[in-house]
């Protein structure tokens, strides 16, 4: 990701370095912010300029990112997004569905309301234009080559649609859309995001290929479909994105055929990898309190259980909202299985495990 | 006078003590559960008027030759450096804006503006003064290592001076709580580690330096000729918020009725003994809106010792409960005006400076207690909204 402009001139970090001595212990963002909410780098924001129903229980909400925000997500990555809801900030994470750069300074994702979602709900329908909203940086890894494969499959489920409408226009932007096939599942056509959209994108590139299935009409998606709805789907690379149960499924049936290093799957729930950390004793800020704690905790539980203030955001990663400085020791991220042991260094206290003896600095 | 124990004082019963514990609790669960948007609000607002009053100061003391300018201005940062400290800085670092789940308001990452590290704060005011209030030997705040506050504390000569030590106290308060945490009582008798003393002495001197370029050299800097003017005015909202600061919060465990006690009380002391110790180790004062704001709710001293990281906005309307609380039970509620609470506790200061035969208070029977004060890992542990050091004892 490039850096933000105040990272890249050194007139204006200078100038910020002035600023931060002049407001101290506050930042100069905090001033600025008083005069424009946006102008604030402290944490990311932005304005939510327009709400557009795109069917009758979903919307895209079109953000304008305030300062610190880099328009060059790849398609397919997706934010957090954090809305203030009876004074408590509340954290969720989803797709963009714009295109980088293109669209001027906003960003678009798509959200639909799920009956049980309170916080989607709340962002379908109760959000007007004009909130203030935080943000966190774009990330995923459900994302296109560029350039993209010869041939390439999207597996969609509902609003899973989300990253793989932000591919697609991305490369229907360069005129150039592969041998691509989409199979797009909804209850029903009133229920399918995109549609109108997509059949246009079908009629204008003979390379693309859009199958619309009706669940409520013809059922689920099945595995042993795809052979009739997209016979060629082994000789393709595939994206699929939607329900846990679908993209179960589906991985499945690609390990059955040896072809797992052929999917790649968008979940947003927290997976943990195999192998378990080995816990250790945990210290929250240089003499605080140590606990022990076992490699399947997070330091995040660990730390509010031992009653220590922390921050925290969307628990499943995403949001950034809870990390702290590594002081010493090693811990291990539970998502990757990847071990993070470099003093100083910021790690995520909701998805991170003791990786042995460990101090955070708090 | 110190007592050694809460529930002979009061003349409770056991079970009178613990349904107060539970009245108590329930008064934290009802406000826990009714935290929302008008409390955010709230503060929100005290945040934004900070920091428009602290820019709008800044700005005005670009005229500080000019006289009505200088007082303005400094009328202006001084009462901004007061909300910051007491109603936002104070409050926030004790987690009551925590709940919002808002990286921008939270104990964790809070900063204050003044010179003291917020991380020392924590340790020495959070856990510390809020865990042991008003037992002697533990609670730091008791005098503050400088002055003699109970008739328990052993009078020596040095104690003579105390309306000077009192008067410099409070004109250099924010250099008083600065030195705080290092607790110069333990360096005086060479049991701090000195590893500790060197790391915070370090975060005291980064702070310091930080706070000390901002008031006395740039922004006096930025005005040019009126680089003197600019500066008196800088030092001088920065006496206004010590001298202020201070004030309030003598007044809050010092007036008469506000009892200390030994180390004893704090053998076996369940958690409905520690609120009544709160409660009696507290003092409130009374008056309007304003005057509470800009005393950061310190005036509901006891409903904040009770509940030290609810919302400050929220201590007013818990405080009609407590006063019935008191009510009922008969438990003394220690309050009265301002000018009347700070005379007392002045006395206090005055009188003490003197041996207890030379004064007339009815001599309290002396307790034995341990004279040096214990490290934080031989403390009891309890209490877990007082912050992180809480649990480090047990651990």
């Amino acid at each position: 990701m490039a850096e933000p402009l105040i990272e890249r001139s050194s007139a204006l970090r200078q100038l910020r370095r002035v600023g931060k001595a002049m407001t101290t212990p506050l930042l100069p963002d905090d001033y600025l912010a008083l005069v424009n909410p946006l102008w604030s780098q402290r944490e990311l924001r932005g304005r939510v300029e327009k709400v557009v129903p795109e069917t009758e229980n979903a919307a895209t909400l079109v953000i304008r990112p305030g300062w610190g925000w880099t328009f060059d997500h790849a398609p397919g990555q997706y934010i957090g997004i954090g809305v203030e809801i009876d004074g408590r900030f509340h954290w969720r994470s989803y797709s963009l569905s714009s295109v980088p750069l293109v669209e001027g300074k906003t960003v678009s994702i798509t959200v639909k309301a799920m009956p049980e979602g309170f916080l989607s709900d709340h962002l379908v329908n109760g959000l007007e234009p004009g909130t203030i909203v935080r943000l966190a940086a774009p990330q995923g890894d459900f994302t296109v080559p560029d350039p993209p494969p010869q041939k390439m499959l999207f597996l969609v489920g509902g609003s899973g649609i989300t990253p793989v409408m932000s591919i697609l226009r991305t490369l229907d932007r360069r005129d150039s859309i592969p041998d691509a096939v989409l199979v797009y599942s909804a209850r029903n056509e009133d229920d399918m995001m995109f549609v109108h959209e997509l059949r246009v994108l079908a009629l204008r590139y003979s390379s693309f290929t859009f199958y619309e299935r009706f669940t409520d009409a013809d059922g689920i998606l099945t595995p042993d479909q795809l052979d009739d709805v997209c016979p060629d789907w082994a000789d393709r690379t595939t994206w699929a994105c939607g329900p846990a149960g679908m993209l179960d499924a589906f991985t499945q049936h690609y390990e059955t055929y040896g072809l797992a290093d052929r999917i790649h799957v968008e979940r947003f729930t927290l997976a943990a990898a195999g192998g378990s950390a080995a816990g250790g004793e945990v210290t929250f800020g240089v003499g605080g309190p140590t606990v022990d704690v076992d490699g399947a905790t997070t330091l995040l539980e660990a730390g509010e259980k031992a009653g220590v203030n922390m921050l925290f955001g969307c628990r499943m990663g995403i949001c950034h909202t809870c990390d702290v400085p590594l002081a010493s020791g090693r811990v291990r991220d539970l998502r990757s299985g990847d071990e993070h042991g470099e003093p100083g260094e910021y790690i995520q206290t909701c998805i991170s495990v003791a990786a042995g003896d460990c101090t955070l600095s708090l | 006078m110190a007592f050694s124990d809460v529930r002979e004082y009061t003349h409770l019963t056991d079970d009178e003590i613990e349904a107060i514990g539970a009245e108590l609790d329930e008064i934290r669960r009802e406000i826990e559960a009714s935290r929302g948007q008008a409390d955010r609000d709230y503060v929100t607002r005290v945040i934004t008027l900070q920091r428009r009053l602290a820019a709008a100061g800044r700005i005005t003391l670009f005229a500080s030759f000019f006289p009505p300018a200088w007082l303005l201005g400094t009328l202006m940062l001084g009462s901004a450096k007061i909300l910051e400290n007491m109603e936002i800085g104070h409050n926030t670092m004790h987690g009551q804006w925590d709940w919002m789940n808002d990286p921008e308001i939270h104990s964790s990452n809070w900063e204050w503006d003044t010179t003291q590290p917020a991380e020392q704060w924590k340790h020495s005011h959070n856990y510390i003064h809020h865990q042991f209030t008003n037992v002697l030997g533990h609670d730091n705040d008791v005098g503050y290592g400088i002055l003699r506050m109970s008739r328990d504390q052993k009078w020596t000569p040095y104690n003579l001076g105390q309306p000077v030590y009192n008067f410099l106290l409070a004109a250099l308060f924010e250099w008083g709580v600065a030195l705080h945490d290092l607790d110069i009582e333990a360096i005086r008798k060479g049991e701090k580690d000195p590893k500790l003393l060197k790391k915070q002495l370090k975060q005291i001197g980064d702070k310091v330096g930080r706070q000390a370029l901002k008031d006395y050299v740039m922004y006096p800097a930025l005005t040019g000729p009126f680089f003197l003017q600019t500066l008196s005015a800088n030092v001088t909202a920065n006496l206004m918020r010590n001298f202020w600061s201070y004030m309030i919060i003598f007044c809050g465990h010092f007036p008469d009725g506000a009892v200390q006690f030994t180390e004893e009380e704090l053998e076996d002391e369940t958690r409905a003994e520690w609120y009544l110790r709160q409660m009696l180790g507290s003092a409130n004062f009374e008056g309007g809106t304003f005057l509470h704001l800009m005393s950061g709710q310190l005036g509901y001293q006891i409903e904040h010792h009770l509940f030290p990281d609810l919302p400050s906005n929220r201590y007013a309307a818990i405080s009609v409960k407590v006063k019935d609380l008191c009510k009922r039970y008969d438990i003394p509620y220690t309050t009265g005006p301002l000018y009347k609470q700070y005379g007392q506790t002045l006395r206090t200061i005055m009188k003490l400076s003197l041996p207890n035969r030379r004064t007339s208070d009815n001599p309290a029977p002396m307790t034995t207690r341990e004279k040096r004060r214990l490290r934080d890992d031989e403390r009891p542990t309890r209490r877990s909204e007082l912050g992180k050091w809480s649990g480090a004892a047990s651990a």
